[in-house]
């Protein structure tokens, strides 16, 4: 495996790219080197690199980095676990997904067509962040990618499924929120007092389902 | 947010670095001793009096039950940090007994505290450890210039932009929107010659985010874990506490500085918090216990 740009960011921590041109295949790298990287460093995948926080008086950026090489020469694909898939159901549209007839029309598309489209495909879960418990789920086709509302809502409300800038997202919690609203469910994504925390991890699958 | 303070004061009532302490920002906050204890004060000056004549910060003190501990004003920095001998009992929740206010988990019921609430120490201290505790003093003080030191981080962005060295050319004014999540920066705006879109990347406090308004955010302590914006340069982590320090209206100053530089700045930070603390010689305590 090849092709990783590594970004020293301060003195306390390194940004690992994936070069890969796939955001699938890139997000799979980055879980991979975050898995491998675990024992030694804090890792933190997101959608096509890896956070490492390391402690400076332990570890020079430059051995970071040869520490980091080595692993990714290690890798193999294989070695992608796959992840679960979780089905949730969702309520398309009216209350529960106030944006989606706007969405639809900004995408040339009927509402029917939109969630025909969003409920076609098991997606990937790339990264968890934002806040807490929040899945980044795509990558998702250019047919159904919007830029972010030009302005965000203060408030929008937990189990709320959207989606922006390539991918569609749940809301974990009522939180100011920028993507598109198009439906809800009741599922929880988080709950501190669980373990694991977050409902879904990175690599898992996601389907929704119209109620 | 002043992860120094909270170490010190933890350190000063014989706590472990993971032990919850009381945050207090800005002033207006008063305490009353239901049971005998013992409190360090540090970070902020925020004016903390015990009933009503000055309580020595940097130092553990014996509060006899019934004495208020109040810190009625802000004299410099914002925010204080109140230990108690033994630690606030809290549970652990995610591996930390600290409040996450916009996640609403941890600490107390995970939000601020308000007027009655019992702030319970966690069992095991007998009083005779008490007294034992009283009066030790920090030996050296921590330093709050509000310079702040920033490596950069524009190999981020390709190509690099040319004016981002502006960060470092003016004092910032932190703006009112600043919270424990990150200090909205206000001043001349640092435009980046073409608009990035960049895909989330992970990110933590320290880090100085540069939104399309070209107005820089110093993420701090409840920092989202990841984000989109450029990074344009990261604040070292031995400076990170004097930013804690900064409240609404208050000025920052950044200076660009080296990884060698950033690594010396931390050891020596360490090796300031490795102290021993220094045993009291009876009159702290004596002075505490009169007041």
């Amino acid at each position: 495996m090849t092709g990783w740009r590594i970004l020293p960011m301060g003195e306390a921590a390194v940004l690992v790219e994936s070069a890969l041109d796939d955001a699938e295949a890139a997000n799979a790298q980055a879980l991979a080197l975050a898995g491998a990287l675990q024992s030694e460093f804090e890792a933190l995948p997101a959608i096509r690199s890896v956070l490492v926080r390391f402690d400076p008086l332990r570890w020079m950026v430059d051995e970071v980095a040869a520490y980091i090489r080595q692993q990714v020469e290690r890798l193999s694909p294989a070695a992608q676990a796959g992840g679960r898939t979780v089905i949730f159901p969702v309520r398309y549209g009216g209350e529960h997904g106030p944006d989606l007839d706007d969405a639809a029309q900004a995408l040339g598309l009927s509402a029917e067509l939109l969630v025909a489209q969003h409920t076609a495909h098991a997606w990937r879960v790339l990264m968890i962040g934002f806040a807490p418990g929040f899945p980044y789920i795509g990558p998702l086709p250019a047919s159904l990618t919007l830029p972010r509302r030009s302005t965000p809502r203060p408030t929008v409300p937990a189990g709320s499924v959207a989606i922006a800038a390539g991918f569609t997202g749940i809301y974990p919690a009522r939180l100011p929120g920028g993507w598109h609203l198009i439906g809800r469910t009741e599922l929880t994504l988080f709950d501190p007092m669980r373990e694991p925390p977050t409902l879904l991890q990175p690599g898992d699958r996601v389907r929704f389902v119209a109620l | 947010m002043d992860r120094i303070a909270c170490a010190i004061a933890n350190r000063l009532v014989g706590n472990p670095p993971t032990a919850a302490c009381v945050e207090i920002t800005a002033g207006g906050a008063v305490f009353e001793a239901v049971e005998p204890c013992v409190v360090a004060v540090t970070g902020a000056d925020l004016v903390a009096t015990l009933n009503g004549q000055p309580l020595p910060m940097w130092m553990s003190v014996y509060v006899a039950a019934g004495r208020r501990i109040a810190f009625e004003g802000r004299r410099n920095g914002a925010r204080a940090y109140l230990a108690l001998a033994g630690g606030v009992d809290v549970p652990v929740v995610l591996g930390s007994r600290s409040t996450y206010l916009p996640g609403g988990f941890g600490g107390l019921d995970g939000r601020a505290l308000q007027m009655d609430d019992l702030l319970r120490p966690v069992p095991g201290r007998s009083p005779r450890d008490l007294v034992r505790l009283a009066g030790c003093a920090w030996p050296a003080p921590v330093d709050y210039a509000p310079l702040i030191r920033v490596l950069s981080c524009q190999h981020l962005l390709d190509p690099p932009p040319a004016d981002v060295a502006d960060l470092a050319a003016h004092p910032w004014r932190v703006g009112a929107a600043s919270n424990r999540i990150g200090l909205r920066l206000e001043g001349p705006p640092v435009r980046l010659s073409q608009p990035r879109d960049l895909v989330s990347f992970g990110v933590f406090p320290g880090v100085i985010q540069l939104p399309p308004d070209g107005l820089p955010i110093l993420l701090m302590a409840d920092a989202q874990p990841t984000g989109g914006y450029p990074v344009v340069a990261v604040v070292i982590q031995a400076d990170l506490h004097r930013a804690a320090q900064a409240l609404p209206g208050d000025e920052l100053r950044f200076v660009w500085t080296t990884i060698a530089e950033a690594t010396q700045a931390w050891r020596e930070l360490q090796r300031l918090l490795a102290l021993p603390v220094e045993e009291d010689d009876g009159t702290a305590l004596a002075a505490a216990i009169r007041g």
